[in-house]
């Protein structure tokens, strides 16, 4: 790898999480290199906000984010596959409650 | 009469501006030390050409306007002449494509090299304060173009101007090597800084119409603004006072042929193409 290489892979990796418009939350629009939080957000601005993508912009470095395991899916998510009761679509509600 | 002509200038000294610091940084694409910072900086180059086009509009419009002894003594580029003394108006594409170097006014700072990224970036910074604080107050132009254009670029140079600053400081004050580089660049094109600030003839009569804007007062915000990114960036402001000129009368350095050569060549080899 030659100097210039080396140098350019010693900037750390950041997430990208863009707002669309006002009320909605921040979504994960990917990655981008920058030598600082305040770099980030600029280059965030320039890389995933020129096609009025975002009014906000959050970036995090990557090596904060933890993940769940791949590996530990079955365990994790799978429980979930039968248990409907959990939506709240699953209750008959009384017509006499409104606004739900 | 005088003032049709002398707006008319004033409009192309703006335009060519644009162009110019545009199609300089337009040449960092491809090429630019990392992808995020290649994106950043065609980003800007399309802003300055953007805002370039709206003033070569109103320029192509005030030109079409003139007599046409009027017109035949305003430029003299032979291939535009072809264009207008057939009769025919001219656009924003023939006034970018079809003059020569002595036909541009713009400042002698945005046609210098690119040279390595701290050129690059103090080129920008030197621009970018300047042109904050002019659009600063060409928003009060009496002249509703002026006022319409000043307002919409005002947005984009002060992130622009953010920017060239932010780089500024990072390179100043960052290793030995990108202080050593960042001081070279700003000693370097500290002499073509002068001219963004001097007040000619025409720039008078545009003040004195309420149209163009008072040099004078934006010299002192423009020193101040420029010197206090230079401290943080722990650089030297050059104390050096004399100044290269000239870029606003026509008169150029080399470098302007070679931008032109480039930037001009499609049109002048297979004139009237469209893709």
């Amino acid at each position: 790898m030659s100097q210039e290489n080396k140098h350019k892979s010693e900037w750390p990796l950041w997430e990208v999480f863009i707002r669309s418009k006002a009320g909605l939350d921040h979504k994960h629009a990917g990655s981008l290199h920058a030598a600082d939080a305040q770099m980030a957000i600029e280059n965030a601005r320039d890389v995933y906000t020129r096609r009025m993508e975002g009014v906000s912009i959050w970036v995090v470095e990557s090596k904060y984010i933890h993940a769940s395991d791949p590996d530990e899916s079955e365990s994790l998510y799978d429980p979930a596959n039968d248990k409907v009761y959990r939506h709240p679509t699953f209750y008959n509600l009384p017509d006499e409650v409104k606004y739900m | 009469m005088a003032k049709q002509i002398d707006l008319l200038d004033y409009t192309l000294r703006l335009a060519d501006n644009e162009l110019i610091i545009g199609h300089r940084l337009s040449e960092w694409c491809g090429h630019g030390p990392i992808l995020e910072q290649d994106i950043a900086i065609t980003n800007i180059a399309l802003d300055h050409l953007g805002q370039a086009r709206s003033l070569y509009q109103y320029a192509a419009e005030q030109f079409n306007h003139l007599t046409q002894e009027e017109k035949n003594k305003f430029f003299a580029s032979a291939t535009l002449q072809n264009v207008f003394t057939s009769g025919a108006s001219i656009d924003e594409d023939d006034l970018a494509y079809l003059r020569d170097v002595w036909d541009f006014r713009n400042v002698l700072l945005v046609e210098q090299p690119n040279k390595d990224w701290a050129y690059t970036v103090c080129r920008s910074l030197f621009y970018d304060a300047f042109k904050f604080f002019f659009y600063t107050e060409l928003l009060k132009s009496k002249d509703e173009t002026f006022a319409a254009v000043a307002e919409k670029s005002l947005k984009e140079v002060t992130y622009h101007l953010r920017w060239s600053s932010e780089w500024i400081i990072r390179l100043g004050d960052g290793t030995d090597e990108s202080h050593e580089k960042m001081q070279a660049a700003v000693n370097d094109l500290w002499m073509y800084t002068g001219e963004l600030t001097a007040m000619d003839d025409t720039d008078k009569t545009m003040l004195s119409h309420g149209i163009g804007v008072d040099l004078a007062t934006i010299q002192p915000l423009w020193q101040e603004r420029v010197m206090e990114t230079l401290k943080e960036a722990t650089l030297t402001t050059p104390v050096n006072t004399w100044m290269q000129g000239g870029g606003k009368e026509g008169k150029h350095s080399e470098h302007l042929g070679y931008i032109l050569a480039e930037l001009q060549f499609m049109q002048r080899a297979y004139p009237g193409m469209d893709w």
